[in-house]
């Protein structure tokens, strides 16, 4: 393949910086919408109203009622903040804590390293949602404990990350230097290794937005997550799913609001990861 | 080589003591044991002597680190118990529910290989055209659908609007699978496909490529001949650690389909807190989980030449 010329390079960043903007704009507006959802939707979504139960989509009701005669679209719109707000917070979470745990392994070394990485290996051993289950099942269901068990499942990956990024920085030239020139334990990493692993941890936490968003339904849906009256995206599509037969709007209604916020995340993790790529970054000439 | 396999073995003893105990320790802490959900479940009002006499004839009266020894000396001995809720062995249920497990895993592998190397080498060939940028899409759309959402889409669409398949699993068969497979191996593509795209088009911008170009070797034949070949070896790791993932039954799918399997029957388990049976699941886990790493390691020494030499060297 060619080298790309300056101009198309030029073309290309201008590209990604749009790309980031529209993504940005988009993603902070499902944040702040799923914030403020109580008062963005048209009906209240606890309401029940028998008389008006499962009816299709209308222009009152465009996404229908449920069984109870609830407004689905309020309801979606009020599980965004259930599902957006927890899958933040998860994610915010296991970032900061397995960064930590990195960080601190490589620095340490010596036989902590060997016992967090062994700890860090039995977690990992043990995949994905069925972790989750297990843990789900022993706090008893709750958005909080779903999340607390995908946290226990999901650290080690970012710990890793950091671990072998501090490692790569701790024997760099410059931090030498930096040691030489007297700088403190606290001050080389919080100045010196922290900004310089921050890249791929970052784009790993926003490529796990997505990921995180599902897989905190996919417990909900199987009861281990949200428990009913609380609108969740995914509980609400359990809860329905005997009406796929009959009312099929009912139960897909949440599906495509997971599928559009995970598309809005994914998009934007995509662009910052093309973004923080040193390969799209032209040399300052 | 003998001796790499072996030490790999024996990594598997403390994964799995750390991971049986974890278990062990997490279940009993769910505060509700098998004795009250079993007589919540039933609706009976029962007196607190015989909640305590079924829970000392389990043996759940004793104390926790005394369960766990027990259960870990049965284990070795290979009796892994017997159910609280059926009274049936461990182990010949676990090996009951297997094949389902192992069938929907083959045939979600085997659709996932047949929709997503193809479009990927196509993607890749096409770079840049409107095929490449119309598969993208496809699978940017496909990694943001949750794989219980796809289940409900073609339950809706092939069962209940084309009537062609049946919306729940009828036992076993091989009419039954197609739709849980499929949908394993939608959102499954949709990941592989941008993968294999990326690893066919990373070996076409090698230099030996434009060398045999230049040489008028035909285009066909340096992707099949070279390119795929040596795309292979990411492509199979990456398929070997989807397998594991499988074995250990998507628990989601199983039951959204009530596909008699492994998944199934811990989701069960885990509702029932039946103990014994969460205890096997979780052993089956660990040695999938070493299992995988192990085969992946061994591909890679069988088709990497480079990797190969140097452990006949060490």
């Amino acid at each position: 393949m060619s080298e790309p010329t300056i101009r198309t390079q030029n073309l290309h960043k201008n590209h990604l910086k749009t790309r980031l903007a529209i993504f940005g704009v988009l993603a902070l507006l499902l944040i702040i919408g799923s914030n403020f959802s109580e008062y963005l939707c048209p009906y209240d979504p606890y309401l029940q109203d028998l008389a008006n139960a499962k009816a299709p989509c209308s222009f009152a009701h465009p996404f229908g009622t449920d069984r109870y005669g609830r407004d689905m679209l309020s309801r979606v719109i009020v599980g965004s903040k259930t599902s957006i707000y927890s899958t933040l917070l998860l994610v915010a979470f296991i970032t900061v804590f397995g960064t930590v745990v990195g960080v601190f392994c490589a620095w340490s070394g010596k036989w902590v390293d060997t016992v967090l990485m062994r700890i860090s290996d039995m977690f990992l051993a043990f995949p994905g949602l069925v972790f989750a289950l297990a843990v789900a099942a022993v706090l008893g269901g709750g958005v909080q404990n779903a999340i607390i068990a995908l946290a226990a499942i999901s650290w080690p990956k970012y710990a890793r990350i950091a671990r072998s990024q501090t490692l790569a920085q701790k024997e760099a030239v410059y931090l030498r230097a930096a040691r030489l020139s007297g700088s403190g334990t606290w001050k080389l990493i919080f100045k010196h290794i922290l900004p310089n692993i921050f890249g791929p941890i970052l784009v790993t936490a926003m490529l796990d937005i997505g990921t995180m968003m599902m897989e905190l339904a996919g417990l909900s849906f199987l009861g281990l997550g949200a428990k009913p009256p609380v609108a969740e995206w995914g509980s609400m599509m359990s809860d329905t799913r005997n009406l796929l037969t009959t009312h099929p709007w009912v139960t897909l209604a949440p599906g495509y609001a997971i599928f559009v916020s995970v598309m809005i995340f994914n998009m934007l993790g995509d662009t910052v990861r093309d973004w923080l790529d040193p390969r799209n970054r032209r040399r300052e000439v | 080589m003998k001796k790499y396999v072996i030490q790999r073995f024996l990594q598997l003893i403390p994964i799995l003591l750390g991971i049986t105990f974890l278990s062990f320790a997490m279940m009993r802490a769910a505060g509700s044991d098998v004795v009250t959900q079993m007589y919540t479940n039933r609706g009976a009002e029962v007196s607190q002597e015989v909640i305590d006499a079924r829970r000392a004839e389990l043996g759940l009266d004793r104390p926790f680190i005394v369960q766990y020894f027990d259960w870990l000396t049965g284990m070795l001995s290979g009796d892994m118990g017997n159910s609280y809720v059926s009274g049936n062995p461990v182990f010949s249920t676990f090996i009951s529910k297997l094949p389902a497990t192992l069938l929907l895993t083959a045939m979600s592998i085997l659709m996932t290989v047949v929709i997503s190397i193809p479009l990927g080498i196509l993607a890749a060939v096409n770079h840049g055209r409107v095929t490449d940028l119309l598969l993208r899409f496809c699978s940017f759309i496909g990694n943001a659908l949750p794989n219980f959402f796809v289940a409900m889409l073609l339950m809706q669409l092939l069962s209940i609007k084309l009537g062609w398949l049946p919306v729940i699993c009828e036992g076993v068969t091989l009419k039954s699978v197609l739709m849980p497979a499929l949908t394993l191996a939608i959102s499954m593509s949709a990941k592989y496909m941008r993968q294999v795209r990326a690893t066919v088009l990373e070996e076409l911008n090698k230099d030996y490529v434009l060398g045999a170009q230049a040489r008028g070797v035909r285009s066909s034949v340096i992707l099949w001949k070279n390119v795929i070949k040596s795309s292979m070896l990411t492509i199979i790791t990456l398929l070997a650690l989807s397998i594991g993932s499988l074995l250990g039954g998507t628990a989601i799918i199983e039951s959204i389909f009530m596909w008699d399997g492994v998944g199934k029957l811990a989701v069960d388990a885990i509702n029932m807190r039946d103990y014994p049976i969460i205890q096997a699941y979780v052993v089956w886990m660990a040695v999938i989980y070493v299992l995988v790493n192990l085969v992946t390691d061994l591909l890679y020494h069988q088709l990497d030449p480079r990797i190969r030499l140097g452990v006949v060297k060490g």
